[in-house]
């Protein structure tokens, strides 16, 4: 399903991704951890098409298509979501008429009719649901005075209404209580398919826990330095990061 | 001939044709003296800096349009808040129309400036009233003055409320080349009562039109009003909008300004709070691209204790437009506890968009609340990566930015349908239907 090839990316003049290869099949599940400041939200905002990083070397692809000149929202409609480690705030626009403009932008690339407001207003209540999140919280504005908790639960909200085919969920654990946490991770469970994938980026073994992994990815310094399955993470829990860094100078 | 030699010759022709009896020919003839004296403001002068009225003054325009138009309902529904009943007032080129109007004598009156200064009945509340507030100095407003002859007249007695709400619209035709338009309009809400007032001035071709209003309005103890300037007009009308509001103890005045039409508009905001217990509030939001230009030039002047204003102007400038806000506040010595807040906060959207803001504090008394802020941004770009990675493309990403920026002025718009309407002009004017209903 996606597929990154050799990806160089930087910012400025600072070399970010020095060089990334992995592949993503449906119904996968990966973890990528590693050190902060290894750039792992870089990945994840290039594979959304964020413009400020430059891509000088490499190729996503997404189903054997490269996203290159894709915008965000192209990738978006193609399926592609972005769970932020750090979500915007946006005063005067509410969650459920960001949900419906989101939702109705997706349709009209794809030539569909906005979605009739019941069935929006259903669907809205449905995934609200699912995600344990009050009624009264969808008409504030978006982000705005959540807690970190609920920002990262309003985020998988979204990806529960938009239904995408790849989520890169980029450190939603943080901010969790282990209630919120569970709350989280059933969620994402709940929409995995042997059709969609996910990716998790985390820094803790926590969250695998819940949403347990195929594949584990240590990225370091812009490289992915050791691939391995769901144990590797345990091993990293256990060790932290500084044995994995000697390893890789030696 | 320059168009200061136009108006005052003409203002000799139009004087003959008036009651010289009457105490409002004394007003216009001192008015006509001062702006003889004065002129046109130039942008020497500080409070003109930034605005220009050079090229106007080039312009030959008709001081009276030559013969009276009628207009079709149909054709220019689309102005009015035609989705709820309204009391109108309504002029075309400058000339009231009985036709398109709606007026009461119903418990209120909602009617006509030539009446009231006209009819006995009415003498009593022009000389209690009339060019009470309006400066005698600001030359602009003194020309209005010498001109004054026919526009809104309301008068809400005690205790009272009109049922409906009260749109004052101005259309210009273009049956004249060009022309200037001098509205004069007089509101007065007497004790406890409460009134809407919605004005706005639509030129329905592309001839140009100079329109120089002077509105003077009184809240009387307790009294509530929310007006609101709907200024979306043609690109070759201009407008020069004086309002002075007089204010008496526990009054609350609301004025939202809607900027978004219109080649020049200069907004004269003056509010005096005559009383204590006041609230006076400013709400604006301005949005602009091509060339246009909007000032918005705000006076409060705290006469008394224990006052209150708020002023928050939103501005998102395009294209090369220029935008000016000017936030006077005058807090006088014994105008102890007074509360004055002001913002102005705004997008630059375009490289040659430009915007000069400025909050001006005249502060004598010691113990105020007095706070300002001003901002000049550009659009979050991580706010629109958000947006476009939830599949929303790049250009409705910026304009819902931009409504949400704009958004909450309206929250105090107190008529739904206006707010609505409101809200569909500034989708419009970003250029994009947003996804949900407004
Ligand atoms: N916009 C940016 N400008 C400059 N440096 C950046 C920018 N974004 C990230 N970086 C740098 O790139 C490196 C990787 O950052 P990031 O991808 O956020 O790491 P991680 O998510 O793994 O903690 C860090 O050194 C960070 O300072
Ligand atoms: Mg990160």
């Amino acid at each position: 399903m996606l597929k990154i090839n050799n990806l160089h990316a930087r910012v400025e003049d600072k070399e970010i991704l020095k060089g990334i290869n992995l592949e993503i099949n449906a119904g996968e599940v990966h973890a990528i951890m590693g050190p902060n400041g290894s750039g792992k939200s870089t990945l994840a905002a290039v594979i959304a098409g964020k413009e400020e990083f430059e891509v000088t070397e490499g190729s996503v692809e997404l189903d054997g298509e490269n996203l290159e000149d894709d915008a965000p929202e192209e990738r978006a409609h193609k399926g592609i979501f972005l769970s932020f480690q750090y979500p915007v705030e946006i005063p005067g626009v509410s969650v459920t008429n960001f949900m419906k403009t989101a939702i109705n932008e997706s349709r009209k690339a794809k030539g569909l009719e906005d979605m009739p407001a019941n069935q929006m207003l259903k669907l809205i209540r449905e995934k609200a649901e699912l995600l344990e999140i009050d009624r009264k919280f969808l008409s504030r504005s978006l982000n705005e005075g959540f807690s970190g908790g609920e920002k990262k639960r309003n985020e998988i909200f979204q990806m529960a209404m938009l239904e995408p085919k790849l989520a890169i969920l980029d450190e939603t654990d943080s901010g969790l209580d282990i209630d919120a946490l569970r709350i989280v991770a059933n969620g994402v469970n709940k929409l995995k398919s042997k059709d969609n994938a996910v990716l998790v980026i985390t820094h803790y073994q926590r969250l695998l826990d819940y949403i347990v992994p195929d594949f584990v990815h240590v990225l370091h310094n812009g490289k992915i330095v050791k691939s391995g399955g769901k144990e590797l993470a345990l091993e990293l829990e256990e060790k932290g990061y500084d044995w994995l860094k000697q390893e890789t100078v030696a | 001939m320059d168009l200061k030699e136009k108006l005052v010759s003409s203002f000799l022709a139009f004087e003959n044709d008036m009651d010289v009896e009457s105490p409002v020919h004394d007003i216009r003839s001192e008015a006509m003296k001062n702006f003889e004296l004065k002129g046109f403001p130039s942008k020497k002068e500080e409070a003109w800096k930034y605005t220009s009225l050079n090229s106007l003054q080039k312009i030959d325009f008709s001081i009276f349009p030559k013969e009276i138009s009628a207009l079709e309902y149909k054709n220019v529904k689309k102005y009015f808040i035609h989705e709820i009943d309204t009391y109108k007032i309504v002029f075309v080129d400058g000339i009231y129309s009985s036709y398109l109007s709606e007026t009461t004598h119903d418990g209120v009156d909602i009617c006509l400036m030539s009446s009231a200064l006209t009819k006995p009945m009415y003498k009593q509340v022009i000389d209690v009233y009339f060019n009470k507030v309006a400066s005698k100095d600001e030359t602009l407003t003194t020309l209005n003055t010498a001109f004054s002859k026919e526009g809104a007249f309301i008068y809400i007695p005690k205790n009272k409320m009109p049922k409906k709400p009260v749109e004052i619209i101005h259309f210009s035709t273009g049956n004249e080349a060009s022309l200037m338009l001098q509205p004069r309009s007089l509101i007065v809400a007497e004790e406890n009562s409460e009134l809407q007032v919605i004005e706005r001035h639509q030129s329905l071709t592309s001839n140009e039109v100079f329109t120089n209003s002077v509105t003077e309005i009184f809240a009387a103890k307790s009294a509530i009003i929310d007006y609101y300037k709907v200024q979306n007009d043609a690109a070759s009308a201009s407008l020069v909008d004086n309002t002075y509001i007089s204010q008496k103890d526990h009054s609350h005045v609301k004025v939202h300004t809607f900027s978004f039409g219109g080649k020049l508009t200069r907004n004269n905001l003056n509010f005096y709070q005559n009383g204590e217990h006041i609230d006076s509030t400013m709400k604006g939001v301005t949005i602009l691209g091509d060339k246009q230009h909007v000032d918005h030039h705000t006076l409060v002047h705290h006469i008394e204790p224990n006052c209150e204003s708020h002023q928050d102007y939103k501005g998102i400038y395009g294209e090369n437009s220029t935008g000016v806000f000017n936030g006077k506040i005058i807090v006088d010595k014994i105008a102890q506890k007074t509360n004055a807040f002001q913002q102005n906060n705004n997008i630059l959207v375009s490289d040659k968009a430009t915007i000069n803001t400025k909050p001006q504090l005249e502060i004598f008394a010691d113990d105020v609340k007095c706070s300002h802020g001003c901002t000049i941004g550009q659009l979050d770009e991580d706010a629109l990566f958000y947006l476009q990675s939830r599949g929303i493309p790049k250009k409705e990403a910026r304009a819902l930015l931009m409504y949400a920026f704009a958004n909450n002025v309206l929250e105090s718009v107190k008529i739904p349908e206006l707010k609505t309407r409101i809200n569909k002009l500034i989708a419009n004017k970003l250029g994009v239907r947003l996804g949900f209903d407004l």
